[in-house]
């Protein structure tokens, strides 16, 4: 079934959209936000400046986003997808031209209120492509080389340019969640296992490759996951961010130090308090019930994410929704398992909590589209 | 585009499953998660809490005070005052060094402390405070509060430093402090951790040093939370110090300023001691210096100067100096002489001016001899055949024994640097000193203290107390700790009669107040408070045949170091004996001219508890001396307590 069969009168239209979207995911998107205001509240010391004022505007500026993307019908974002990729690939290789160096690498373009991350752009723009692709492919194709191949092509040329940024953590995001567009819609289970087994004798190359001419990882790159693997081996130098988040997130013990109360990132022992290791705050101020707590919100906005996808009837809105839920899903998984020492200290943010304004204007932006597809899906009572 | 919907149900229904599938490994992953984070908060909250409680606290220790130390009347002999210290913050300063280019403008500043400042700039933290300068006077502490907004980072502070305000006075008695060094950390075998404090003063010499273990106190301690880079941000709790135990000497400062005024320039000690309980009054070492340049650390020139004067002003005479103890040393050989029945009060030696003992002539100070002599006119008139002759009767042990009985030889336990035992030979000492038998003529030089004979002043002015009292009164500098009186030196009856002691203290009250006696121009006249002395002239150097031929050289026409060492030793009052006093003025010339004036003065001060009257001096000298009362009146310090004079 594609949009086109059904009746333009089953979806609503004008301001009664309103009504239809999906309540219960802008509630959780409000939580999820108020979390991170209030951290940010705790580690400014008590301060509504420098980090929670902006971010308030830029939620409310995102709020905004997600409610014009809603109101959008969800065709629309299909047939502007390829422009979408086309104009995020531009962005990529503007910022590598004309980028803001930052953190070692290039990653912003200033555009005059706010500094742009392209490769955020490119992660929603990606799984809409690979989206309105299938949507666009008989499915009996979808496990032919030929077709496999070119989405495949699709995925590599944005992560090439962002990894050339270099930003490892986003370019496994990229892949991860085009990967996963993929297997949602159904390419044939030996291709993963094919690329799985592939990706380990990559890894094995690049350890490899390290201190040879052909090193295909940066320098600084290897040390994180040096000190990722024995962080006890440099505890005052790269190994000092593992070691203190760990520190900090245990000493928070079942329910925390109490709002206000965490004393390591009060006291800087905390590094990127505010950004990236936000969530350790959060752990050692409101303990395990605390952090729990957040997981399980981001866990329900997934399942509603999920049941929304399954909902919907035509092929490019579950895929859509589906792959917006994997890049979320990738964002804190990976953002977590970083901070509690699973994971190599990789530069990902904690979405809609950490403080930035790319990641959470394009993640609302995103849910917006999500939105559109919940407020434009097939009805059976209007048959 | 047409599409069956067969097939468009069929992909829809592997999309939901695999769509089921991808959500339940989220599942399973975010399962993961909050297992990891109930490992690492519940399982491991201990751990974790107790390493984020190192990171974050700080123990920092509080110096205590140092305990505090006063003379006998409770006038106060070393204190702590606040010193004042000018610090900067060089983070808060911004550009340091035209900060202190501005300060240098206000307040001098010693190239010194700066050269050292600006290392300790360049290995701490920016935000550490770096001290300037030192004890700094409020004067110039208060221009740089009150230009303290045109002075980022700057900040007067102020901590206690220890200040003697007697000067010189007590330098050799209490010694003083100074910052700790690594070498005398290095002599320690476990340090205290508040010695690691910097600059922190401890006991370096003397007192100080002898009773570091009670003046030092015990460190307190402060909690800090600091954040990552070490910056203290609050105080969590602190605990007090407890302040080191307060010290009252036995010694009268008046007195002790007054004697060390008398002393002068003359390189001399002098000691002033209560009979009857042992107690020092005043413990004198001259020339002394001014403790307080030690307290922060002396200057290169200024040590140079304490070292190379002849007069050795940085060694305390009175306990670490030992002496040829001269004709005062005679009583002891009288003593021994009298108790071993070798010689009657009454009876006489003949003196023709010198005595051939095995083979080779003692000479008699006076050439041409005393002609008969009896104990008390040898006393009297300082005869020294009579000596040579009853001494080799008697027998050099027993004579070092009588003199270990009197506090000679023997190392008085008093909390002072370096305190000397004294010799006094025996046979079995020369053989095992200087593997050689003991020869007569030894024993003819030690019954007049000459030879191998040394004494301290101290162990003279004890000798001359027991002799006083005949109990063997031991000498006490410390009256009492943290308010309790210490055990008092009074003693009990030495074994020897009392017949001979009158004897002897008889034959000295004629030193000083027979017409014939050597001491007789440094009498006291009033009848109650009649002093009993005896002289002593020590020499450094041997008297040659070919010299004594010559005619013996004057000591006024030989160079300093070579003149002879005089000495004297008294009490009184003679009936009723209080004080006991001994004099060494090295160099001096004669004990008679150059040690029994000034013992006489101090005696004086001591018996009069201040400046004696005129009508306490011969006639003849009355106008003299007043002419030196009011000498010393004008020269005699009268210092404000706590002022400062090491920097002037």
């Amino acid at each position: 079934m594609s949009y086109l069969e059904y009746h333009a009168k089953s979806t609503p239209t004008g301001l009664r959209k309103v009504l239809h979207l999906n309540w219960g995911l802008t509630l959780l998107l409000i939580t999820v936000s108020s979390v991170g205001f209030l951290m940010l509240y705790s580690v400014a010391g008590g301060s509504f400046s420098p980090w929670v004022e902006p971010q308030v505007k830029r939620f409310a500026l995102g709020l905004g986003v997600m409610f014009v993307v809603a109101m959008i019908p969800i065709w629309f974002w299909r047939n502007i997808s390829v422009v979408a990729y086309l104009g995020s690939l531009a962005l990529l290789v503007a910022v590598e031209l004309f980028g803001t160096v930052g953190m070692g690498a290039q990653r912003w373009i200033d555009i005059g209120f706010m500094r742009l991350q392209p490769s955020e752009v490119t992660k929603i723009a990606l799984v809409m492509l690979l989206a309105a692709y299938y949507d666009w492919l008989p499915a009996e194709k979808t496990s032919r080389p030929l077709w496999v191949l070119l989405p495949v092509a699709l995925i590599l040329i944005p992560t090439a340019l962002v990894l050339k940024q270099p930003d490892l953590g986003t370019s496994i995001l990229l892949m991860a969640a085009g990967g996963g567009v993929m297997f949602l819609a159904g390419v044939h289970w030996a291709y993963f296992v094919a690329v799985i087994a592939a990706g380990a004798g990559l890894v094995s190359a690049v350890f490899q490759s390290r201190g040879t001419d052909w090193q295909l990882l940066k320098d600084y790159q290897f040390r994180r996951i040096d000190t990722f693997l024995d962080p006890s081996q440099d505890p005052l130098g790269a190994g000092y961010h593992i070691t203190q988040s760990k520190i900090a997130l245990g000493s928070g013990g079942w329910s925390g130090r109490g709002f206000m109360q965490g004393t390591q990132s009060r006291l800087n022992f905390l590094p990127e308090k505010h950004t990236d290791f936000i969530f350790t705050t959060l752990a050692e101020e409101f303990g395990f019930i605390g952090g729990v707590t957040l997981l399980s919100i981001y866990m329900l906005i997934i399942v509603f994410c999920i049941a929304s996808a399954i909902a919907a009837k035509d092929r490019f809105s579950s895929l859509v929704i589906m792959g917006i839920a994997i890049t979320f899903f990738l964002f804190f998984a990976v953002n977590m398992s970083m901070v509690m020492g699973l994971a190599p200290v990789v530069g990902v943010p904690l979405p809609m909590v950490s403080y930035g304004g790319s990641a959470m204007l394009v993640l609302l932006g995103a849910f917006g589209i999500v939105q559109s597809a919940h407020i434009h899906r097939p009805r059976q009572a209007s048959r | 585009m047409k599409r069956n919907p067969k097939d468009l149900d069929a992909a829809h229904g592997k999309m939901t499953r695999r769509a089921l599938f991808l959500g339940g490994l989220q599942l399973a992953f975010a399962g993961g998660l909050a297992a990891r984070m109930r490992y690492l908060q519940v399982d491991q909250a201990d751990e974790f809490r107790l390493l984020a409680e190192e990171n974050r606290i700080n123990i920092r220790l509080l110096p205590p005070a140092r305990g505090q130390i006063f003379d006998r009347n409770g006038l106060i002999i070393a204190q702590n005052s606040p010193s004042y210290r000018i610090t900067v913050v060089p983070e808060d300063a911004g550009d340091v060094e035209s900060v202190i280019a501005k300060l240098s403008n206000l307040v001098p500043l010693d190239p010194e402390d700066l050269e050292r400042a600006r290392t300790e700039m360049r290995r701490s933290p920016p935000f550490l405070p770096i001290t300037l300068a030192d004890q700094i006077g409020w004067e110039d502490i208060s221009k740089v509060a009150v230009n303290a907004p045109a002075l980022p980072g700057v900040t007067p502070e102020v901590g206690l430093t220890r200040v003697y305000p007697q000067l010189g006075d007590f330098a050799h008695v209490i010694g003083y402090v100074g910052p700790v060094s690594d070498y005398d950390l290095s002599k320690m075998e476990d340090p205290e951790p508040v010695l690691m404090i910097p600059r922190f003063q401890i006991g370096k010499v003397g007192f100080e040093a002898k009773r570091e273990d009670v003046l030092r106190g015990k460190a307190g301690a402060k909690r800090v939370e600091v954040n990552a880079t070490g910056r203290v941000m609050r105080e969590l709790d602190r605990r007090e110090g407890i302040s080191g135990a307060d010290m009252q000497l036995t010694i009268d400062a008046e007195l002790q300023n007054y004697v060390q005024a008398r002393l002068g320039r003359e390189s001399a000690a002098a000691v002033v001691i209560d009979c009857e309980d042992g107690d020092i009054r005043a413990i004198c070492s001259s020339p002394s210096f001014d403790p307080n340049l030690f307290v922060r650390g002396i200057s290169v020139a200024d040590y140079r100067m304490l070292t190379e004067d002849n007069y050795r002003p940085l060694s305390n005479k009175t306990v670490q100096g030992t002496y040829p103890p001269g004709s005062t040393f005679k009583m002891i050989t009288a003593l021994a002489a009298l108790e071993n029945g070798v010689v009657g009060p009454e009876e006489t030696v003949w003196c023709p001016g010198h005595l051939k003992v095995a083979g080779r002539r003692f000479h008699c100070w006076k050439r041409a001899g005393h002609g008969h002599v009896d104990l008390n006119t040898s006393l009297k008139r300082s005869c020294d055949v009579y000596y040579y002759d009853v001494a080799i009767k008697t027998g050099i042990d027993r004579i070092s024994e009588m003199a270990n009985l009197f506090g000679l030889g023997i190392k008085h336990d008093l909390p002072m640097s370096a305190v000397a035992q004294g010799i006094t030979p025996t046979k079995e000492w020369k053989s095992s000193s200087y593997g050689k038998d003991w020869l007569i003529g030894d024993t003819a030089n030690a019954s007049i203290g000459q030879g191998y004979m040394l004494a301290s002043p101290l162990q003279l002015a004890v000798m001359s107390a027991r002799i006083a009292t005949g109990r063997s009164v031991t000498p006490r500098l410390l009256k009492s700790l943290d308010g309790v009186e210490q055990p008092s030196g009074a003693g009990e009856p030495l074994p020897v009669s009392e017949n001979s002691l009158r004897m002897v203290r008889r034959g000295m009250y004629s030193v000083s107040n027979d017409r014939r006696g050597t001491a007789y121009r440094s009498r006291i006249v009033p009848k109650e408070m009649e002093m009993a002395g005896k002289t002593g002239t020590s020499q450094v150097r041997n008297i040659t045949a070919a010299e004594r031929a010559a005619g013996v050289i004057r000591n006024e026409d030989l160079p300093w170091e070579r003149r002879d060492h005089a000495l004297f030793v008294c009490f009184a009052p003679y009936d009723k004996p209080k004080f006991a006093v001994a004099v060494v003025v090295e160099h001096g010339g004669g004990g008679s001219k150059a040690a029994a004036p000034v013992a006489r003065d101090v005696m004086l001060q001591a018996l009069y508890n201040g400046t004696p009257p005129l009508e306490a001096y011969p006639k003849a000298d009355r106008s003299r001396i007043k002419a030196q009362q009011e000498r010393l009146e004008r020269e005699r310090v009268k210092r404000p307590l706590g002022s400062r004079s090491s920097r002037a």
